[in-house]
C-alpha cells in the first residue's frame, strides 16, 4: 500500500482471527492489530485527529506549542505528530514513567515536564492545566476530554472494524482516556442491534491508588456510561497470563494492556459459549510489548511478573 | 454464609486497616449496611444520596455494579466485592521504571 507521507499511513489496520484462543467456529475472536500504526500504537488515531481539529478550528497555527499530561502513547504519538507538522509538543508526565519513554519522546523533539509519581496521572492532568492557566497562548489537547479523541474512532476504528467483521457481535477495548470505546461504541451501536460494548480496565496494585481521595477521584470527560454494556477491572497477573498465551498461541507480541483487554473478552466468549450464542468478538491491540519489557512482566513466572508490576501503572 | 470485600487503602481508617472484610447481605445494598454496623462511618464514604458516590468504583467478581443492578445488585456466598477510587488510566498511562 503507497501513502503520500507517514501521517497519511494512520490506520485501515489489519483484522486478524485468532483461531487457537477462539473456544471455536461459533465463537470467535478477532484482533484489531492497532500497533502496525505509525509508531506502534493506537493513539496514532486521536493525536492525528485532535491536532487536525485543531487545525481546522483555528486554535494550532504554524510554531504554535502542543501542551497535554501523557506519559505515554498519546505523547508520543503527538510528538511524532507535531514534528512532521512543525509544532513544539510539551508533555507532562509523573516522575515515575520508564526512560524507554522519555527517551522516544525527546528523541521526537517533545519537552518533559514531571509531575509527582505519588499522584500518578491525575497529577499530571493537575499539573498541565496549571500550566495551560500560566501560558495561555499554549494549546492543550485533552485526550480525556476533547471530543476529536472519539471522533477519530467513530470515523475510522469503528467503520474499519465494521467493514471486515459485519457480524460482530462484541467490541472489547481498554477504558483510559474512553476515546476508543466511546467512538467505536457509539459507531457500532447506531449499525449493529444489539451489539455488544465492552470495557477492560487495569486494576493496578494498592500502592498505585495509595491514599488516594475518594472525593478527588478522576472520571474522563469523554465517559458516557450509556454506551458501555459492562465493564471488567483486570489485575496485572491476568493481563500478564493472556499477554504469554497471545504470544505462545497466536504469535502476538502485545504490551500488558492488551492482556487486560484479551482477558476481558475470553470472559465474554466463554459466557457466550455457556449460553449456546454465537459470537464475533473484535479486541484492540492497542501496541505491541515493546516498551514494557523492562518492566520484567514478560521474563519469569508469574509470580515474579506480578511482584514487578506491583505499584506500576501498567496499562 | 459470607462475602469478601476488599477495601482501598483509603477507606482502611473505617476498618482497622484491615485490607479485607466480611459480610452478608442478598443485595450490595444490604452488605453495605451490614458492613456499617461493625464500621461505622463507611456507607456514607460509599453511597450519597443519588447512590454510589461518583469515585467511587465497586466491582462484583471483577465486573462493574453500575452496569449489574447497581445498589441492587445480588450478591451471593463466595462472591468477592472489590472497592476502588476511580483513577484516570488505560492505554496512555505510564509504566515506571
Amino acid at each position: 500500500m503507497r501513502y503520500d507521507s507517514l501521517l497519511d499511513s494512520v490506520g485501515r489496520t489489519p483484522l486478524v482471527g485468532l483461531p487457537r484462543l477462539s473456544p471455536g467456529p461459533d465463537v470467535r475472536l478477532w484482533a484489531k492489530l492497532e500497533d502496525r500504526n505509525p509508531t506502534g500504537s493506537v493513539k496514532d488515531r486521536p493525536a492525528l485527529w485532535m491536532v487536525e481539529q485543531a487545525e481546522k478550528d483555528g486554535l494550532l497555527r504554524p510554531g504554535c506549542t502542543i501542551l497535554e499530561p501523557t506519559s505515554g502513547n498519546t505523547g508520543i504519538s503527538l510528538a511524532m505528530v507535531a514534528r512532521l507538522k512543525g509544532y513544539r509538543l510539551v508533555c507532562v508526565m509523573p516522575e515515575n514513567t520508564s526512560s524507554e519513554r522519555r527517551q522516544l519522546l525527546e528523541m521526537w523533539g517533545a519537552e518533559i515536564v514531571s509531575s509527582p509519581a505519588a499522584g500518578g496521572s491525575n497529577e499530571a492532568v493537575r499539573v498541565a492545566k496549571a500550566l495551560a492557566e500560566d501560558h495561555p497562548d499554549w494549546v492543550m489537547l485533552y485526550q480525556y476530554g476533547n471530543p476529536a479523541n472519539a471522533e477519530s474512532h467513530y470515523a475510522t476504528t469503528g467503520p474499519e472494524i465494521l467493514e471486515d467483521l459485519p457480524s460482530i457481535t462484541h467490541f472489547v477495548a481498554g477504558l483510559g482516556t474512553t476515546g476508543t470505546l466511546m467512538g467505536v461504541g457509539r459507531f457500532l451501536r447506531e449499525r449493529v442491534p444489539g451489539v455488544q460494548i465492552v470495557a477492560a480496565e487495569p486494576r493496578y496494585g494498592e500502592l498505585v491508588y495509595g491514599l488516594r481521595n475518594l472525593d478527588e477521584g478522576f472520571v474522563p470527560e469523554l465517559y458516557d456510561e450509556s454506551v458501555l454494556t459492562t465493564r471488567y477491572a483486570v489485575g496485572p497477573r491476568d493481563a500478564v497470563r493472556r499477554v504469554r498465551e497471545l504470544l505462545d498461541n497466536e504469535g502476538l507480541f502485545v504490551g500488558i494492556s492488551t492482556g487486560a483487554i484479551l482477558h476481558a473478552a475470553l470472559g465474554v466468549a466463554a459466557r457466550a459459549v455457556q449460553d449456546g450464542q454465537r459470537a464475533d468478538i473484535a479486541l484492540v491491540v492497542c501496541d505491541g510489548g515493546w516498551k514494557y519489557l523492562s518492566t520484567g512482566a514478560y521474563a519469569g513466572t508469574l509470580d515474579d511478573a506480578e511482584a514487578r508490576l506491583e505499584g506500576q501503572l501498567w496499562a | 454464609m459470607s462475602i469478601e470485600v476488599r477495601i482501598p487503602t483509603i477507606l482502611r481508617t473505617y476498618t482497622g486497616g484491615e485490607k479485607a472484610v466480611e459480610g452478608d447481605g442478598a443485595t450490595l445494598s444490604e452488605l453495605i449496611a451490614d458492613l456499617e454496623s461493625r464500621h461505622p462511618g463507611l456507607r456514607a464514604r460509599l453511597i450519597d444520596d443519588k447512590g454510589l458516590r461518583r469515585f467511587v468504583n465497586v466491582y462484583l467478581n471483577d465486573e462493574d455494579v453500575r452496569f449489574l443492578g447497581g445498589l441492587e445488585t445480588e450478591v451471593a456466598d463466595g462472591d468477592n466485592i472489590t472497592v476502588l477510587p476511580a483513577v484516570a488510566g488505560g492505554a496512555d498511562t505510564p509504566v515506571s521504571g
